[in-house]
């Protein structure tokens, strides 16, 4: 999942700098592939600023993905039954698995996954600051894959046809799994929804504290994303934040009726001119302060990551020390 | 012996045959020490919805891939000889499929 705002500024402003290599003819070629909607790949010329904004994009979206494994992740010892912590750890398991094959996509720009990675723990490289909300009881697991998953849906799939073949391809496997993450969210609701009055209220609860925060996943609106316009450009980005949003929003509305719960915006209504519904204004203020490192789970979730990392660095020297041993019995063995 | 210091484990192409019959498709890269251990983990991360019944794992750095600036030369002498399909010949309708 988890592109939101992914054209996030991070102190780095490819747009803006970055000398360009390239021959008349390689620019040509790159101009005329952009607009036939052709596809480019690893080894063709590419503009360096196309090529920064991918790499940023690609990594903030594989960061997502495998902090995204964290809120969940907490919730598989504690899960209702067998059923239902086997569902979550096959989600939480696909979750990694898209971190793997974004940052395979981003390798292909000419990094490595080590970097990126050290880029994601030293606070450097940002993710989704969806994850930095907690998940307090397991209707918010329920929520997370229902909205979440849901929104990040509405994000990846335009993301499907984006102009830089390995990320296209990449969302293409994401997109195939990720429709399991959003039914076993509903799935869930609707069991507690027919629960007691208790497990009602605290469905009812973590939509609350969920549904502006979902809403904010697509990013500010476009008028304010200069980045967002030079993306559209480029192909990158196919679709603009406010109308992604507006999808969403139109598509949830009727499921929220289906679950019998109420989305908290009294301004939520249906018009019949824009055929859309209207949704009252986003705080934008306290996203972009999540963003920035003030949410109320940030320190944590970085502190997990990272305290994850180390604990299985013996693990990965210990394979490679092997791997070595092996090689060179091998070689000893054939001479 | 001194040993580089340890940074990403080797980068592996990972294929995949998803039925009897047909033949293996590209289907991304992962990281491993060995190639042992690159196929126990492309069974994970790639065939966790039965997507295979057989995985190829191959070095990246074994691959030689052609050039994008030989493209032109490499590919472009095949476009004019329409001949090789089948759609260039007029059969008479008399014939009926061939
Ligand atoms: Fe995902
Ligand atoms: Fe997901």
């Amino acid at each position: 999942m988890y592109t939101q705002a992914m054209d996030v500024p991070d102190g780095s402003n490819p747009a803006a700098s970055a000398p360009d290599s390239g021959s008349p003819q390689q620019r040509a070629h790159f101009d005329a592939t952009i607009a036939a909607d052709g596809r480019i790949e690893p080894q063709d010329w590419m503009p360096e600023a196309y090529r920064q904004t991918l790499l940023r994009q690609i990594s903030q979206h594989a960061n997502s993905e495998i902090v995204g494994m964290l809120p969940e992740g907490n919730w598989i010892s504690r899960a209702p039954s067998l059923k239902r912590k086997a569902i979550l750890i096959a989600k939480v398991q696909d979750e990694g698995g898209h971190g793997l094959y974004l940052y395979g996509a981003a390798e292909t720009l000419g990094t490595s996954r080590a970097d990126m990675i050290a880029a994601l723990h030293s606070g450097r490289a940002k993710y989704s600051s969806i994850f930095n909300y907690p998940a307090l009881s397991w209707a918010d697991v329920g929520v997370i894959g229902w909205l979440v998953d849901g929104a990040a849906i509405m994000n990846q799939i335009p993301l499907c046809r984006c102009s830089y073949g390995p990320y296209a391809r990449a969302m293409i496997r994401i997109c195939k799994e990720e429709s399991f993450h959003q039914r076993q969210g509903f799935d869930a609701l609707l069991a507690m929804m027919r629960g007691t009055p208790a497990q009602q209220a605290m469905v009812q609860d973590a939509v609350n504290r969920w549904w502006w925060k979902c809403l904010a996943m697509f990013g500010p609106p476009d008028a304010d994303s200069e980045h967002s316009a030079q993306s559209m450009r480029w192909g990158i980005k196919r679709i603009g934040n406010d109308e992604l949003r507006q999808q969403f929003i139109d598509a949830t509305v009727p499921q929220a009726e289906v679950l019998g719960v109420t989305l908290p915006d009294p301004e939520l209504k249906w018009n019949a001119e824009r055929s859309h519904y209207d949704h009252g204004a986003i705080d934008w203020e306290e996203f972009r302060s999540t963003l920035a490192g003030y949410g109320p789970c940030n320190r944590e979730r970085l502190a997990t990551r990272v305290a994850a990392h180390e604990n299985g660095r013996w693990v990965r020297e210990a394979a490679l020390a092997h791997a070595r041993k092996q090689q060179q019995r091998n070689t000893e063995d054939a001479s | 012996m001194t040993t580089p210091p340890l940074k990403d484990w080797p980068l592996w192409e990972v294929f995949v045959r998803s039925k009897q019959g047909l033949e293996h498709k590209h289907c991304g890269s992962l990281h491993a020490a060995d190639a042992r251990q690159a196929l126990h983990l492309a069974r994970d991360v790639y065939t966790r919805r039965q997507e295979g019944v057989s995985i190829w794992v191959v070095p990246s750095a074994a691959i030689t891939a052609s050039n994008p600036d030989d493209k032109a030369e490499l590919f472009d002498p095949a476009a004019d000889k329409i001949y090789r399909h089948p759609s260039f010949y007029d059969i008479p309708d008399d014939v009926g499929h061939m």
